[in-house]
């Protein structure tokens, strides 16, 4: 935490900006960072763009793609936020890159075209959230048989379920 | 070894209906747990590969949202299981940062002991499982035996083989003891040459070579935008390691090297962890001589941490302190932020991207496991492979079911 | 009577029923099936590895084909994709078989009370040995061997007659207490109601 890495740190991201720019030059984003780890918002119609901006800017490996309920965390405005962590695998720099979504419409484009690596991630925050994703080649459930009605990891979905861990027939001694 | 690599397996729509459908099913002898894999083969060699997961999904991101963040924990090291301690030294540095907790000398060093224990742990098990299923049964048995000795140092430490919850907030569960320090000594004394035996079974073996070489090629592009990391990475040419890339823990004062290879296949994945073995006992050798004297808490002025429990046992403060620790409307605040902290734990990256909501338990907790982006890889690697090659190459990408899951 | 013939016989003769001979017979050649599905898998393996070694109580060899085993060992947490695949493997098993259930998760559920994983494999198959533990030692799961050993010992028979008696479910119902609850509900029932609830 010294003055040195926070200077590269702010150095870097400058020189990020100054890369985007022309590229990005309609896009409104919102830069923000914490413990070193630098945020930017974009707009969700934008999503797609401003991805192939960034790969295009070195960020060449996306490590996880995720998607946070916040119905309960107060003072916010949308219901989904999702989050894509992007490397720099030559200069080791991170982004975490956001959009935000609100119900009823839970679509964005899908990020297979830009990293094929998201391919199961987006399936996962399909089974788990439900958001759709666009232009997805291979798009269903990904961890629960597929049919399983809810997305368990919203917020109004209880941690013991809805009786379907329970929904199987029984086997006795005598007739196995 | 496949007779010949095709190239782009595209075949017409005549060509197509002569394949024949398998099931690799959840259940099978492969070692790997709750896989299954639908193979559409030709003959004997495969032409497409769809895996079909979610055998062992557990609701453990559902779980974090609802345990705090020194009782998730237990749920944590059950995530990736043949390196438990891994799991929760992720974890908590994950937690740690987002609290702004600063570790204790003592504590870094024992948590990189243990890093580097669960590597080798990880490794062990990876090789040793690859070779019984490619039907070398002695060389399992060298491995595990090895293992044994890793359980016993984590029995010490923690009071359970497996699965120890041994990291908390700003600190550990016990501090090591003397005797502690001496079986570690042992054990690295004792490794290399249980890694002479094993590496004289496996690598120069004729059979083992001919049956991982050329098998199941990963190039380095494809492991870049595939999302690769972790010896699976490495040995296609992704020179990239958090411990050197973004040191964490005491790693800074060690001296020690990267392993890499270029060949992509089943043999260098297996060549980058044997020379890995032999780098964490390096690790281990330089950390137990060093090993700084000091307290494992974070310590009671900065309140970061539980405090030593002779100190809660005689002073109030001490108690006052515990009290706050552990009772759930009174613990360390939290900032209402969000981030995402990785560590270098033997399968890859493994990374956290916890939101804080001001309580001490994680709003979200998400856990970016390595296994996932290494399956789905498979697909790629398979093709052109013969049926019998999907068990080398599934040994090799180390896919740990529970982790690929959650 | 017996014991006069058996003088007479000297030692390398002895009498005994034929359900004691079969069974000792079963119970010392028991070959495990190892269903493992999460940590307790890696347990299992340490038991048949040589520090502990299993195959010195008969159990030689993993088979990993239903069709070659007797004793099929659910090592680790069942969820709800999986529990099909359990119970049609245990179907293909042939007679005589056994179960153990090893590991907090396969007798109750575990630390995993959620969604997707089933709390207790007891709720929808019939088990023999519960073994506790998460995961429970090498030396844990070599008692339960025993344990099963003794129990075919002294009530085995030759054509598997203590089989056809186990009518009844033996585990807890499917439905938990809370779930029954939850169901009731959002039906609208209200427990307020009623004067006596059984539930409670």
């Amino acid at each position: 935490m010294s003055n040195e890495t926070c200077g590269s740190n702010t150095s870097e991201v400058e020189a990020l900006k100054s890369r985007l720019a022309d590229s990005l030059s309609g896009v409104t984003l919102e830069w923000s960072e914490f413990r070193e780890q630098v945020r930017v918002v974009c707009p969700a119609n934008e999503l797609l763009k401003c991805l192939s901006a960034f790969k295009a800017s070195g960020f060449d490996q996306l490590t996880d793609l995720t998607a946070v309920d916040l119905l309960e965390y107060g003072n916010v405005n949308d219901r989904f936020e999702v989050v894509y962590c992007l490397l720099n695998i030559d200069t080791g720099m991170r982004l975490i890159a956001k959009t935000y979504l609100n119900e009823p419409d839970l679509t964005i484009p899908s990020a297979t075209s830009v990293w094929f690596g998201a391919d199961w991630l987006e399936r996962e925050v399909y089974d788990m959230y439900g958001i759709v994703f666009s232009g997805h080649p291979n798009f269903k459930r990904l961890l629960l048989p597929d049919d399983f009605q809810s997305f368990p990891l919203r917020k109004d979905y209880p941690i013991k379920g809805r009786g379907e861990r329970h929904n199987f027939p029984v086997i006795t001694r005598a007739e196995s | 070894m496949p007779l010949e690599l095709l190239e782009s397996p595209d075949l017409d729509a005549d060509k197509r209906e002569g394949l024949w459908t398998l099931n690799f099913g959840p259940q099978h002898p492969a070692t790997h747990t709750t896989l299954r894999l639908v193979l559409q083969l030709d003959g004997e060699m495969v032409i497409d590969a769809e895996p079909d997961i979610g055998f062992l999904h557990s609701g453990f991101e559902k779980l974090g949202e609802v345990l705090d963040f020194n009782q998730y924990v237990t749920i944590v090291n059950r995530m990736n299981y043949v390196s438990p301690m891994a799991n929760e030294i992720a974890w908590h540095h994950a937690v740690e940062k987002l609290l702004g907790v600063e570790l204790t000398p003592r504590c870094k060093y024992i948590r990189t002991i243990f890093a580097e224990l669960m590597r080798m742990h990880d490794h062990l098990l990876c090789l040793g499982t690859c070779v019984l299923d490619l039907g070398g049964a002695t060389a399992f048995m060298y491995a595990f035996n090895e293992r044994e000795a890793i359980y016993e140092i984590c029995e010490r430490a923690s009071g359970q083989r497996f699965h120890t919850s041994y990291t908390r907030v700003g600190g550990l569960l016990y501090d090591v003891t003397d005797d502690w320090v001496k079986m570690v000594k042992d054990f690295v004394r004792n490794f290399p040459k249980a890694y002479r035996d094993f590496s004289g079974l496996v690598m120069k073996n004729r059979i083992f070579v001919e049956r991982t070489r050329d098998v199941g090629v990963l190039s380095r592009e494809e492991a870049i935008e595939g999302g690769a990391t972790g010896p699976t990475a490495r040995a296609s040419g992704v020179a990239r390691d958090l411990r050197r890339d973004e040191p964490y823990l005491a790693y800074d004062d060690f001296d020690f090297d990267i392993c890499a290879s270029q060949g992509g296949d089943c043999y260098a994945r297996f060549q980058v962890r044997m020379m890995e073995l032999l780098e964490s006992v390096k690790i281990i050798e330089q950390a137990i001589d060093k090993l700084p004297k000091g307290p494992v808490f974070a310590g009671e002025s900065g309140k970061t941490g539980m405090p030593d429990k002779k100190e809660v046992y005689r002073s109030i403060e001490g108690l006052i302190h515990h009290f706050e620790s552990v009772m759930p409307n009174r613990q360390m605040p939290c900032p209402k932020e969000s981030i995402y902290a990785a560590t270098e734990s033997p399968n890859g990256e493994l990374g956290y991207y916890i939101v804080g909501d001001g309580t001490f338990r994680a709003y979200r907790a998400r856990t970016r496991p390595p296994s996932i982006l290494h399956f789905a890889l498979f697909s790629k690697l398979i093709r052109g492979c013969m049926l019998s090659d999907v068990a080398a190459v599934l040994g090799s990408i180390n896919i740990i079911a529970a982790e690929l899951d959650r | 009577m017996a014991t006069q013939i058996n003088k007479q016989l000297g030692d390398n003769i002895f009498l005994t029923t034929l359900d004691a001979a079969a069974s000792w017979g079963r119970a010392h050649s028991l070959w495990p099936m190892p269903f493992a599905t999460a940590c307790c898998g890696i347990e299992l393996m340490s038991t048949a590895a040589s520090k502990h070694d299993l195959s010195r109580f008969g159990s030689e060899v993993m088979r990993f084909s239903p069709r070659q085993c007797d004793l099929m060992i659910v090592a680790g947490r069942v969820v709800m994709k999986m529990l099909p695949v359990l119970q049609r493997i245990w179907l293909q098993m042939p007679e005589p078989k056994w179960c153990i259930s090893m590991g907090a998760c396969a007798c109750t559920g575990g630390v995993f009370d959620t969604y997707a994983v089933v709390q207790g494999i007891d709720r929808f198959m019939p088990v023999d040995v519960y073994v506790p533990g998460c995961p429970p030692r090498p030396e844990q799961l070599i008692r339960s061997i025993i344990d099963l050993q003794e129990k075919i010992q002294s009530g085995g028979t030759i054509n598997a007659r203590e089989f056809k008696l186990r009518i009844l479910p033996e585990g807890p119902s499917r439905f938990d207490e809370d779930e029954l609850i939850r169901i009731r509900e959002r039906n609208g029932f209200k427990l307020e109601d009623q004067k006596y609830d059984p539930v409670h």
